[in-house]
């Protein structure tokens, strides 16, 4: 599904990613650990297409199709989502109007007509259920005056209600309680398929004891210089970033 | 694609042109320009006005003489040479219209363009609409059933003649001839405009809406409105304006007065597109408008206003809060973009008790425009219990771009309350990047982000109004960004 080979990117001309290589196939959960600093959150901001970054080599490729010279309103189109580490706030945009926009570019970018309002309707239900949301929360102005835990639970909502192919979730158990942490796992897990793919993001491990990744991957210095299964999670949380910098 | 950069999107800002700028070849009669008491003498008589109207005119004209331009405004602009206006056009009727069937097609064309369709508005929109094409009413409709009610509704022209009681009684008493420079300009050369007068007890069944455009080249428009609203009345005004591009600069000084006596209410909203002018910032309307409304004990005013056009704008639309526990309020969004500029706000006085004012400005500046908006809160020494809430919130796109607050507070009554809070703020890369990542484009995505900004402003305005305003904003503000 995802392919990424040789990836390089910089900022202000400072080289961040150093030759990636990542193949994440339908159905798959990866996870992507690292100390700060290690690129983790550059590479799914260039995964998206963030021009703030610059992708100076290697390819990106999502189903066979080349992301490099899409926007990121385009990536987005193909599938691509990310659920933000830091969600922006858009005063007087519900939360509602703002997925209602977000929902209709996507199907007008695939010919379709804007989604009945009906359905619309029948989906934010739902998917507001699954995540516990209350839907008092969905008229709000998207992400103003949100708790942490809001904001990220708000990204999943989006998440839910696009059901993108790759879903990249950086860092979002950060600023997550517990309960939060719970409810947002399990939303993760309910929308996982045998179709999509998962890129989770993050520092710890314990997100991980709520979805299962298949991989995890050590990001260090901007390349991924360890990968394995869960277990090397555990392991990471055990002997610490300072194990990492001894392998390189 | 290649990638949509912020350079991309200011070009293309840039070139878009005017989205309503035709001309329409309608065979008009136009005065030889220059201004003097014969000038004003003649459009009196061309509407063939009482004689106490002509002194009115004149009066007002000898004032004007001795005035000079205001300069205190923050906007520059070379000042118009008055001698090169012409005072008066009119489109050339066929001959006396009853009915839309008659009116120039060519002109009902034109409506066309700017989409407004009078037969869809009869039928749909249960709105009266009394245009005004270059000064002159061309067609006014639903004036039986509002005549059935005793609502008078109907050019100024045709009111000074069938109600000359009505429109001596009130007409400068809100704006006096000397108000002004542009005021009293006015006053002495206003060609038409709309009067309407509410019965006591009265409300109003539907949105009145005039339709006010410019079109002849070199001609300056200048509008007088009065609406008195009697005893215990209500209306809901709707004001909108486009105008086709002009390479040089038109000048607008527009007078509208507004009388809530006891117990009423006026809702006064206005949509303004007139021509911008281009990317560099030449041609595009001059609009120096004095608003003022005059509000009775426990009667109330809204100005709700939508500013996207003007090459400079000069309005703030007010309120005279003289009766006891009287409302006003201004709702407005003003938007400029490349080389526009426009210095707008309200004043509020505060003259009885537990009078009360509410002023929300929104401004948004783009390109190279300047934004300022400038307002007035005087609570008077008899205003006891007084209450404002201001709240003025500019957002920028780009560096090139200004947002000024001139708020001035005038208070003589100890006991009066007053709020002001303003914020400025910027539609940052992080947003659009945000809104990109979920499929928004850019374009859509300041679209969005605006008409949040703008959101209880464009509440205010009456449904059909708001949509036209939304499209309004998205239109003037295409591309633009930083």
């Amino acid at each position: 599904m995802l392919k990424i080979e040789n990836l390089h990117a910089s900022v202000e001309d400072r080289a961040i990613l150093k030759g990636i290589n990542l193949e994440v196939k339908p159905g798959e959960v990866h996870a992507i650990m690292g100390p700060n600093g290690a690129g983790k959150s550059t590479m799914a901001s260039v995964i998206a297409g963030n021009e703030s970054y610059e992708m100076t080599e290697g390819v990106i490729e999502l189903e066979g199709v080349d992301l490099a010279d899409l926007a990121p309103e385009e990536r987005a189109h193909q599938g691509v989502f990310l659920s933000f580490q830091y969600p922006v706030e858009i005063p007087g945009v519900s939360v509602t109007n703002f997925i209602k926009t977000a929902i209709n570019e996507n199907r007008k970018a695939k010919g379709l007509g804007d989604m009945p309002a009906k359905d619309l309707l029948k989906k934010i239900r739902e998917k507001s259920a699954l995540l516990e949301i209350d839907r008092k929360f969905l008229s709000r102005s998207l992400n103003e005056g949100f708790s942490g835990g809001e904001k990220k639970r708000n990204e999943i909502f989006q998440m839910a209600m696009l059901e993108p192919k790759l879903a990249i979730l950086d860092e979002t158990d950060s600023g997550l309680d517990i309960d939060a942490l719970r409810i947002v796992a399990s939303g993760v897990n309910k929308l996982k398929s045998k179709d999509n793919a998962v890129i989770i993001i993050t520092h710890y491990q314990r997100l991980l004891d709520y979805i299962k990744p298949d991989f995890v991957h050590v990001l260090y210095d901007g390349k991924i210089v360890k990968s394995g299964d869960a277990s090397l999670a555990l392991e990471l949380e055990e002997k610490g970033y300072d194990w990492i910098k001894e392998l390189v | 694609m290649s990638k949509y950069t912020e350079d991309d999107l200011r070009e293309e800002l840039k070139t878009k042109e005017y989205e309503y700028g035709f001309y329409t070849d309608i065979e008009s009669e136009t005065f030889k320009k220059g201004l003097n008491e014969d000038v004003v003498r003649a459009i009196s008589k061309k509407k063939n006005e009482p004689q106490w109207m002509t002194d009115w005119r004149l009066e007002a004209f000898r004032v004007w003489e001795q005035m000079e331009e205001p300069n205190w405004a923050n906007v520059t602009y070379k000042k118009p040479n008055f001698q090169e206006i012409a005072y008066y056009s009119a489109p050339k009727p066929k001959k006396k219209l009853d009915s839309l069937d008659e009116v120039d097609p060519d002109l009902l064309e034109t409506f066309k363009k700017l989409g407004i369709s009078l037969e869809e508005q009869k039928r749909l929109a249960n709105v009266a609409v009394d245009i005004v094409v270059d000064s002159v009413s061309v067609a006014t409709t639903f004036k039986k059933t509002l005549g059935e009610k005793g609502i008078i509704f109907m050019p100024i022209s045709e009111a000074i003649q069938e109600h000359p009681e009505l429109v001596r009684k009130h007409l400068g008493t809100v704006v006096p001839t000397t108000d002004n420079f542009y005021a009293a300009l006015n006053s002495a050369v206003f060609s038409d405009g709309s009067f309407c007068y509410i019965p006591k007890g009265v409300r109003c069944p539907m949105e009145l809406s005039t339709y006010f455009r410019i079109n002849e080249g070199g001609t300056g428009q200048f509008e007088r409105t009065l609406v008195v609203a009697d005893k215990g009345s209500y209306v809901s005004y709707l004001e909108g304006c486009t105008a086709p591009a002009r390479d040089e600069n038109q000048l607008h000084a527009a007078v509208v007065e507004l009388i809530a006596l006891d117990d009423a209410e006026i809702k006064y909203s206005t949509v303004q597109n007139w021509y911008p002018g281009d990317a560099e910032g030449s041609g595009g309307v001059f609009n120096f408008v004095t608003k003022r409304a005059l509000c009775e004990t426990n009667a109330k005013v809204s100005w709700t206003q939508v500013e996207t056009g003007s090459a400079i704008t000069w309005k703030y639309p007010s309120c005279i809060l003289k009766g006891n526990n009287s409302v006003g309020e201004f709702y407005s969004i003003a938007v400029t973009n490349n080389y526009q500029q426009a210095d707008t706000g309200t004043k509020m006085i505060h003259l009885g008790k537990n009078t009360k004012s509410t002023i929300i400005s929104k401004g948004i500046s783009a390109g190279k425009s300047q934004n300022s908006y400038r307002g007035l809160v005087h609570i008077g020494a008899r205003a006891e219990n007084a209450r404002n809430f201001s709240q003025c919130d500019s957002l920028l796109m780009g560096n090139e771009c200004g947002a000024h607050t001139f708020p001035y507070i005038e208070t003589k009554n100890s006991s009066a309350q007053i709020e002001h809070e303003a914020t400025t703020s910027k539609i940052g890369e992080e947003q659009l990047f945000y809104c990109n990542q979920r499929g928004i484009d850019t374009e859509k995505a300041i679209a969005l982000i605006v008409n949040g900004f703008s959101k209880e402003v464009l509440n205010k305005l009456p449904m059909e109004f708001a949509v036209e305003a939304q499209k309004l904003l998205e239109i003037s503000l295409e591309g633009s960004v930083g």
